[in-house]
């Protein structure tokens, strides 16, 4: 464990860790992004981050998947990793004639009985001979999620995959990549603002401004002082009580008692 | 068939074949501009053959590779935006080119053929490297087809599913680079790239696959060298100019023809394909 493991870090099995950042700090220019930031993701576990726009979410993100190099840290990998990444911001092209299915394809050449499999189950089935230009923004992020899928992830990397999805459709996304990582037993890593949902169905989350400033499980995170910092304390209070309807309630104390009705 | 016309008509149909589907992802990338870069060095490239005493084709080749890789060292640095680097490397050429071909007394060289093309006067040579170019552009297309896509889609995925993105887009650059070259023997440094882009804008509209759109590029381009070169050599017009004005003509057909079962770029009249056909 690292030192700046704090109360509300959740020890998990080492063994199962599959990719893990250890004191990572890139630097742009002079400017520090990213200062000594710790996290891992082991198998079976959603860590999803979280941090005010610019908090250097997506740096984390692109140097964990290599795309970067971080100016000092480490990153490692468990062998032999294979990851499913979704990525934030991606424009397609409206001159390139791409159908749905070619897109899938570009991962890997792929049957197109297990390309329409894969799309069941994420809920797009019938967008297979669909231009890429008609989905709609909800359905691509499900195309996305598919094409990670294809590759028999380790790890799944979604970044900001509820970006232009309404609420309803939010839960529900939330809920299939639950789903997703019991069925393929991979480790999820999640990047998100939009804490509502997130905390509704995270194992854990890791708060960044720079530097990692509370991690813990959701519940624990909304109450550390340096979640009320950044976020404000009508949001921590309003995702407090959002998340304890989920598996436990507060005594008048404030300390966290087991849940007692239905 | 006389011999000049024939090597013309190979020689035309090599280099449509290769900007096929290079002009589809030249679209697709949005590089016309630096296409059009390398085209503005073609004098540059003949006083380089000059000076080291090559074929002057060969040497055009030779400055085109050396620019597009250069751009892409001179891309890694983030000060200046793209299209700047592109007009300053662009303009430095063709005047540099223009310096040093009136520099150079004992070399004489045909303006005209440069900036039109001169198709009819593709030599032996001239046809050996338009078509081994050619043939190695068409083979390296294939192979780097759906790494080039895949970059072209989305470079961070690409790179995450282990696509070697520097090597591809060096890769790609430099055929751009053999396809400018050798398309300007054919329609000249100011239209080379306008046989690149017409045939594969045409095709845009009736594809509903990238591979579809670069097949139909390599068939309008094709249909474009033997429209025009007949066409030149029955009514005596220039052939470089009209071979690209066939293209047009192409270009034209396929945006009256009845649109592809998908969305296209090229606006549906209710300019909202994509919910209509929800």
């Amino acid at each position: 464990m690292s030192d700046d493991a704090n109360a509300f870090f959740v020890p998990g099995s080492r063994d199962g860790c599959l990719i893990e950042a250890q004191g990572l700090s890139v630097h742009f220019r002079d400017r520090a992004v990213l200062d000594h930031v710790d996290l891992q993701v082991s198998r079976g576990e959603i860590v999803t981050v979280i941090g005010l726009n610019g908090a250097g979410k997506s740096t984390l993100v692109r140097a964990l998947l290599g795309l970067i190099a971080p100016t000092s840290g480490s990153i490692s990998r468990q062998p032999g990793l294979r990851i499913g990444y979704s990525p934030q911001h991606m424009h397609l092209d409206a001159t390139l004639p791409l159908t749905v299915a070619g897109f899938l394809r570009l991962g890997a050449p792929t049957a197109e009985s297990r390309l329409r499999e894969t799309l069941a189950e994420v809920g797009v089935a019938d967008v297979l001979d669909s231009q890429v230009a008609d989905v709609s923004g909800g359905e691509f992020h499900r195309v996305l999620l598919a094409r990670a899928l294809l590759r028999k992830p380790d790890l799944l990397v979604l970044d900001e995959p509820l970006a232009g999805v309404d609420v309803a459709g939010q839960s529900e996304l939330y809920r299939l990549i639950a789903d997703i990582r019991d069925r393929y037993a991979c480790g999820v890593l999640l990047v998100s603002h939009d804490l509502h949902v997130v905390m509704a169905a995270t194992d854990r989350v890791v708060c960044i401004n720079h530097h990692v400033c509370c991690t813990g499980r959701p519940e624990a995170v909304t109450r550390s002082p340096e979640f009320v910092a950044l976020f404000g304390r009508h949001v921590a209070e309003e995702l407090a009580v959002y998340t304890h309807h989920h598996d436990h309630q507060h005594d008048v104390a404030g300390a966290p008692v087991p849940l007692d009705e239905g | 068939m006389d011999d000049f016309f024939l090597r013309a008509l190979l020689g035309g149909i090599g280099v449509a074949v290769a900007a096929g589907p290079v002009g589809c992802f030249i679209i697709w990338r949005r590089m016309v501009y630096f296409g059009a870069a390398l085209a503005h060095s073609a004098l540059l490239g003949v006083a380089l053959g000059f000076l080291l005493g090559i074929d002057l084709t060969v040497g055009i080749v030779a400055l085109c590779v050396f620019l597009a890789v250069l751009f892409v060292l001179l891309e890694r640095q983030h000060m200046l935006p793209t299209d700047t680097l592109l007009g300053v490397l662009a303009h430095v050429a063709l005047a540099g080119g223009l310096v040093v071909v009136a520099f150079l007394t004992d070399l004489r060289v045909d303006l005209m053929g440069y900036l039109f093309g001169d198709i009819l006067a593709v030599t032996n040579t001239d046809l050996v490297v338009i078509v081994t170019l050619a043939a190695i552009t068409v083979v390296g297309m294939m192979l780097m087809w759906r790494s080039l896509l895949s970059i072209t889609v989305n470079e961070d995925l690409a790179a995450v599913e282990g696509v070697p993105v520097a090597r591809v887009r060096l890769g790609f650059v430099l055929m751009v680079a053999g396809v400018v070259a050798i398309g300007m023997k054919i329609v000249g440094m100011l239209l080379i790239l306008s046989l690149i882009i017409i045939p594969a804008a045409a095709a845009r509209r009736v594809a509903t696959t990238p591979e579809h759109m670069a097949l139909l590029a390599v068939v309008f381009g094709v249909l474009s060298v033997i429209v025009g070169l007949y066409g030149s050599l029955y009514w005596d017009l220039p052939s470089g100019p009209l071979i690209v004005v066939a293209a047009a003509l192409f270009f034209g057909l396929t945006q009256v023809w009845p649109q592809a079962r998908h969305g296209s770029v090229f606006s549906s009249p209710d300019g909202h394909t994509d919910e209509a056909t929800r």
